[in-house]
């Protein structure tokens, strides 16, 4: 089996408040092969923005293991990290703030090949602009244009062509579609998912909408509180959950036809604080099937059918 | 004719600034019965929140106005209506709830005396253990318990803040309830939740609703009426049914439907819709959605179209008004 491109081990990423360590990420395995894409989908707080941003380094993980290409990057000096930096890169979810608004579109573009000191002249990296808006679809004409002059769905494109600036591999999709009406967001899509195949691109998708995720990924991770409670292919995780929760979750979905009009199936209850969480299963409280055992410690992933993996003890 | 609740016609609403003048409604036809829930289905910019604000009038002073048309609240005239006359009508016949629930609410009062405010303004006369009483009332109804009316709104979760709104919302019992994304900023779970309990409300109170949302998977589990909108007009009504299982659909409609992924199909491509709205700023003398229509003929950017009828389920649409060009 060839190398994973990128994979986690036991990665944690606690941050300290007054009350105690909040613990976005709590131990945390995944794994995403060259060329594919990963969903990491959860609802607010559940820690899958942290996740991403923490394998990139953009915040210190607080234990654990994060492996490029077999190397563990957690020790890398910030030097060695700038190298990484050009091979890995990040999409934001909003458009509207993730963009300078004093500098113009191609000033955005070109920033990280001016920072990373690749495509070293004034002249080659405006042709690399140019090129990179066409591959995104952004017309020639927005080249000295500002954000504010462009609509959102424009300036999702400025940001994907920023990402591609200095040819990645791995790219985190920090929910790059939930700031867009319906039909700029089947657009984007559609742009991210050539894109992959044209450069062979990797993915870390993080989003909450389980539609978007079925649609673009090749494996999901499930979040719930810090913790992955399930990691499958996506045909397996659709056709076959495991996990109460995401039952729930994909219960919980309206479907935009009357075929599936139908008592949506509610969990009680919210999500409850990350900080110091309680021992064993994070769902507990709002799982219909919990029992006592499932508020011991000791809870992790384990396989169930072949390449899923589900932390319930339901399913031990 | 007299148990229509709302009845709109051909209203046109416009935004005058100091630069442009921005056409956002132009030519809107709803009616409503009583207990009915309506979809208003629509990208941003749509014009969707316009029709709601037209409504209440609540349009922005000096810069929004009602250029044409009129809109009938049980038989009486909304756009003439004097601001005293308005005020009662506004929270005790119709109220609104608004998408972000964080910022409806006011952050420096508890939130029983957020949801009390409104029953003593409506209520004149009441006591105010009556008020109280009621408070708790509204509170068990969107279930919160009452226990936590001295609480702040930062106190509460996302989903409970906007079970308050909702609270607040119907505590004078509304026959109308303008829903602007009431659920958008909700978690799936969450907004379940909260999709359910206005479902089981609405039955409960025989209240009426505009649910104004760009989600067809919340319309489809909620409305019994849908009216799409684009840039300003709708541009197909009908029952839901007709809109999600009928044959005939307007171009737009369909693009809105291929733009979702589904969960429960395994398409490998999306069929977006190419291109923006268009510039709201400019009247377009043909059909609005012309440009960007993948069955575009040459009448299209010449004339606008007119609705056509087919046993309710409307559709604007030259694709379907037979050949009578000129």
């Amino acid at each position: 089996m060839s190398t994973p491109l990128i994979q986690t081990r036991e990665l944690v990423k606690y941050f300290n408040t007054r009350r105690g360590p909040l613990h976005a990420v709590d131990h945390v395995n995944i794994t995403i092969s060259r060329g594919e894409t990963l969903g990491v989908v959860g609802e607010s707080g559940c820690g899958k923005s942290t996740l991403g941003r923490t394998i990139l380094r953009l915040l210190e993980p607080t234990s654990g293991e994060i492996l490029y290409n077999g190397e563990n990057i957690v020790g890398y000096s910030q030097k060695q990290m700038k190298e990484m930096r050009k091979k890995m890169q990040i999409i934001f979810q909003d458009p509207f703030t993730s963009l300078n608004p004093r500098m113009s579109v191609s000033e955005i573009i070109a920033e990280p090949m001016i920072t990373t000191r690749t495509h070293g002249s004034h002249g080659e990296r405006l042709d690399r602009v140019y090129h990179l808006m066409e591959t995104v679809g952004l017309a020639e004409r927005f080249i000295n244009s500002y954000p504010h002059e462009l609509d959102g769905g424009r300036r999702q494109r400025i940001g994907i062509a920023r990402a591609l600036s200095v040819d990645p591999e791995f790219i985190v999709c920090d929910e790059p579609v939930s700031a867009l009406d319906v039909s700029i967001q089947a657009q984007i899509l559609n742009l991210m998912m050539d894109l992959q195949d044209e450069m062979g691109l990797t993915y870390l998708f993080v989003t909450h909408n389980l539609s978007v995720i079925k649609h673009i990924s090749d494996n999901i991770a499930v979040m719930y509180l810090g913790q992955c409670v399930e990691f499958a292919p996506t045909s397996e995780l659709f056709a076959n959950p495991q996990h109460p929760y995401t039952r729930a979750l994909l219960n919980a979905i309206p479907i935009a036809s009357l075929k599936h009009r139908k008592k949506l199936e509610i969990i009680k209850g919210e999500v409850t604080s990350p900080i110091n969480p309680k021992p064993g299963c994070r769902f507990a409280d709002r799982c219909p099937y919990a029992e006592d055992r499932c508020r011991e410690d000791g809870l992790a992933l384990k396989e169930g059918a072949p390449g899923h993996f589900v932390a319930c003890r339901l399913h031990e | 004719m007299s148990e229509k609740l709302l009845e709109i016609k051909n209203l046109h609403v416009m935004y005058k600034t100091d630069e442009d003048d921005v056409y956002a409604l132009n030519g809107i036809d709803l009616d409503l019965d009583k207990g009915e829930t309506l979809g208003l289905v629509g990208e941003t910019g749509a014009g969707k929140t316009t029709i709601a604000l037209s409504i209440l009038k609540l349009l922005p002073e000096r810069t929004g106005f009602i250029t044409q048309g009129e809109i009938l609240f049980e038989g009486r005239d909304v756009v003439n209506m004097k601001e005293e006359e308005m005020r009662m009508l506004r929270g005790n016949d119709i109220s609104m709830i608004f998408a972000d629930p964080m910022s409806a609410l006011n952050p420096l009062h508890t939130v029983g005396k957020q949801i009390a405010e409104v029953i003593e303004l409506h209520n004149t006369g009441m006591s105010h253990g009556e008020i109280e009483k009621k408070v708790d009332e509204m509170m068990e109804l969107v279930g919160i318990p009452a226990e936590r009316k001295t609480e702040y709104p930062h106190q509460f979760s996302g989903g409970m803040r906007q079970r308050i709104v909702i609270a607040i919302a119907l505590s004078c019992t509304p026959r109308l309830l303008l829903a602007d994304e009431p659920t958008t900023a909700l978690d799936v779970t969450i907004q379940a939740q909260v999709l359910k309990m206005m479902d089981d409300l609405k039955e409960r109170l025989n209240t009426a609703m505009i649910m104004i949302t760009h989600d067809l998977g919340v319309v489809a589990q909620i409305c019994n009426k849908v009216a799409i909108i684009y840039a300003g007009e709708i541009v197909e009504y009908g029952k839901i049914e007709d809109i999600y299982e009928g044959e005939r659909h307007h171009p737009y409609t369909v693009g809105l439907f291929g733009s979702i992924p589904d969960i429960t199909s395994n398409a490998e491509r999306l069929t977006p819709i190419d291109g923006l709205m268009p510039d709201p700023t400019k009247p377009i003398p043909g059909c609005r959605f012309a440009d960007r229509c993948p069955s575009c003929m040459d009448i299209c950017s010449r004339k606008s179209p007119g609705m056509v009828n087919f046993d309710g389920h409307q559709i604007k649409c030259f694709l379907y008004e037979s050949g009578e060009e000129n």
